[in-house]
C-alpha cells in the first residue's frame, strides 16, 4: 500500500471513482424534539439535485425496529444505503428471537460507528442523521454527523436547522410537551425554515415515536403568508432596477 | 466407559450413533472440582470448591468476570476454561463498543456454544475440555446457563458441576422452587450450603470455596474472604455443626494470611476499612 503522502494522487486521482467525492441529490434540514410520550420528529420532503428543486415526495424519515425512527438530511442515496445496514442489523436482531432488541441507543451507537468509519476511509456517507426512539419508557434522542460526530439531546436539529430551528427550540421547549404543543412547536420551526432555506420545499411530514409505535403523517403543507406590504412594489426605491 | 475403535477421532461416528471424543471430553468435566450456580429473578450466585495441588502451591482461579453483569465458573481444564472466558470478555466488549450497551447474555452462550461445536466437527481439533457455568442479566432479568464441551447449552434455575457435584445437585433439587423469589442473602447461604454438600464432611471455609454475585444493580463482583466466612459463620452456628463460633474467629486470620496471595481476585491481606476491595 503505497503512502498518501509520497503520492498524493491516490487521494484524488480521477480513477478514484467509488468515493463519495461531492453529495448530488440531497435532502435539507431535520427538525426533532422530546415530547411527553416520545419523540416528535418533522422532515420535509424535498430532494434538492443543486439549486434545483426536482424531487418532492421523498420520504427522509423511516421506523427502524421496533423502537426507533431515523430522520436524514444529505444524500438521498447514502440514506438509502443506511437504511440497508440498518435492515440487515434488524433482521439479524429480529432472528436471535430471544426477548432482546437493539434500542435508540444501540442503533445511535451502531451508526455513530458506520459514520467514523466510513469518515476514516475518506468515504464518508453524507448525511446527518436524527435518531429518537423509546424503549421501556426511556425516550431517547441523538445526532449523528457525516464525521463521526455524535451527542444525544432534548432537540436536535440538522443542516439549516441547526441555525433557524434550535434557538426556537432552546426559548421554548419544556419538559413534557403534550403531543398538540410539540407538534405546533414544530411546524414553528418549520415554516422558518421554509421561509428562509431556500432548498426546503412546502410539504413536510410529522412523525412520531412512542412506546407503542411509530406514526408518520401524511404529507401535508403549512400556511404561508407573502402579503408584506414592502413586497408589493419591489422597485419602489429603486426603479429600474430588478 | 471403555475404549472401543471408534473413540480415537472426534470425527469418528460409533455404529451406536455417539461421539466418544466428545464424550470423553464432558469426562473431563467430571474430574475437575466443584462449581455451583443458582439464580433468583434478579440475581445470580456462583460458587466455586478451591483444591490446591498441594500446601505449597496456591488454587487456580475458576470463577472470572466477563463483563459488569456477566460472570462464568468453569470445571475441568481450566486452561480451556481460561481461553473461553478470554473470548467472552472480548465479544462482551466489542459488543459495547459497537452498541454502547450490554451483551445479552443468551446471545453470548450461543455464541460459546457454536464455538465449541465447531471443535465437534473438525478433525484437527479436540473438543474444549471444560463445563461452564455462565451467570448473566439481560432485558428479561437473571439467566443461569450451562455450556457443555458438546456445544450444547441448557438454562438452569440452579446447578452443579464437577467432582461429587451430584450431592450439591440432590440439595438444589430440593430447594430450587424456592429460588426465582429468593433474597440476594438467601441466595448466597444456598450456594454456600450446597457447596458444603460437595465438600463430603469436610469442614467449608472461605479459604477453600469462593463465591460471586451479580444481579440488577449490582454489577459481578466476587465476595471476599472475610465476607465469606461470616456468611459461612452464621448459618454453621444456626445449623447442626456443634462449637466452631470460636474456632472460625481464630482461624480465619490465620487462613487469610495464609491463602493471602493464593485468593486471585479475593482481597489477600486483612482488609482496612478505608480500602477498598481489588476485584480486578
Amino acid at each position: 500500500m503505497e503512502s498518501t503522502q509520497a503520492n498524493p494522487g491516490l487521494l484524488c486521482s480521477p480513477e478514484d471513482s467509488q468515493r463519495t467525492l461531492y453529495p448530488y441529490v440531497t435532502g435539507t434540514s431535520v427538525v426533532a424534539l422530546k415530547y411527553k410520550d416520545g419523540i416528535l420528529m418533522a422532515a420535509d420532503m424535498g430532494g434538492s439535485y443543486g439549486s434545483t428543486l426536482r424531487y418532492k415526495s421523498v420520504e427522509r424519515m423511516k421506523p427502524i425496529g421496533k423502537h426507533s425512527l431515523l430522520g436524514a438530511s444529505g444524500e438521498i442515496s447514502d440514506f438509502q444505503e443506511l437504511l440497508k445496514y440498518l435492515d440487515e442489523l434488524i433482521l439479524y436482531d429480529n432472528m436471535w428471537d430471544d426477548g432482546n432488541s437493539l434500542g435508540p441507543k444501540e442503533i445511535h451507537n451502531y451508526l455513530t460507528r458506520v459514520m467514523y468509519n466510513r469518515r476514516n476511509k475518506f468515504d464518508p456517507l453524507w448525511n446527518s442523521l436524527v435518531l429518537g426512539g423509546v424503549k421501556k419508557g426511556q425516550k431517547y434522542l441523538g445526532m449523528v454527523s457525516m464525521i463521526g460526530v455524535n451527542f444525544e439531546d432534548n432537540h436536535v436539529a440538522t443542516g439549516f436547522g441547526n441555525h433557524l430551528a434550535r434557538p426556537i427550540l432552546r426559548d421554548e421547549w419544556r419538559e413534557d410537551l403534550s403531543f398538540e404543543e410539540g407538534v405546533k412547536l414544530l411546524e414553528k420551526c418549520m415554516r422558518v425554515l421554509l421561509y428562509r432555506d431556500r432548498s426546503a420545499v412546502n410539504k413536510l411530514q410529522i412523525a412520531k415515536i412512542t412506546e407503542e409505535g411509530v406514526t408518520i403523517s401524511q404529507p401535508y403543507a403549512l400556511r404561508t403568508f407573502w402579503g408584506f406590504s414592502a413586497f408589493q412594489n419591489p422597485t419602489a426605491g429603486a426603479e429600474g432596477s430588478w | 466407559m471403555f475404549r472401543n475403535q471408534y473413540d480415537t477421532d472426534v470425527t469418528t461416528w460409533s455404529p451406536a450413533g455417539r461421539l466418544f471424543q466428545v464424550e470423553y471430553a464432558m469426562e473431563a468435566v467430571k474430574q475437575g472440582s466443584a462449581a455451583i450456580g443458582l439464580r433468583s429473578k434478579s440475581h445470580v450466585v456462583l460458587a466455586c470448591v478451591n483444591k490446591a495441588n498441594s500446601e505449597l502451591s496456591s488454587h487456580q482461579k475458576k470463577i472470572f468476570k466477563v463483563d459488569d453483569h456477566i460472570g462464568v465458573a468453569i470445571a475441568g481444564l481450566t486452561a480451556d476454561g481460561r481461553v473461553l472466558s478470554r473470548y467472552m470478555r472480548s465479544e462482551c466488549i466489542n459488543y459495547n463498543y459497537t452498541y454502547e450497551s450490554p451483551l445479552p447474555v443468551g446471545r453470548l452462550v450461543v455464541q460459546l456454544a457454536d464455538k465449541a461445536q465447531v471443535c465437534t466437527q473438525r478433525s484437527w481439533k479436540r473438543p474444549y475440555g471444560v463445563g461452564l457455568l455462565v451467570g448473566g442479566l439481560d432485558e428479561s432479568g437473571a439467566h443461569l446457563y450451562y455450556n457443555c464441551p458438546s456445544g450444547n447449552y441448557f438454562e438452569y434455575q440452579a446447578f452443579a458441576i464437577g467432582s461429587r457435584s451430584q450431592a450439591a445437585k440432590t440439595y438444589l433439587e430440593r430447594r430450587f422452587e424456592s429460588f426465582t423469589d429468593s433474597t440476594r442473602e438467601d441466595l448466597i447461604k444456598d450456594a454456600l450450603i450446597a457447596t458444603r454438600e460437595t465438600l463430603q464432611g469436610e469442614k467449608l471455609r472461605s479459604s477453600i470455596c469462593t463465591v460471586a454475585v451479580m444481579g440488577v444493580g449490582e454489577p459481578f463482583h466476587i465476595l471476599d474472604q472475610d465476607t465469606v466466612q461470616k456468611l459461612i459463620d452464621a448459618f454453621e452456628i444456626v445449623g447442626q455443626d456443634e462449637g466452631p463460633a470460636a474456632e472460625p474467629d481464630a482461624a480465619v486470620p490465620a487462613e487469610q494470611a495464609a491463602a493471602g496471595e493464593g485468593a486471585g481476585a479475593d482481597t489477600g491481606s486483612a482488609p482496612e476499612t478505608d480500602v477498598a476491595p481489588m476485584d480486578i
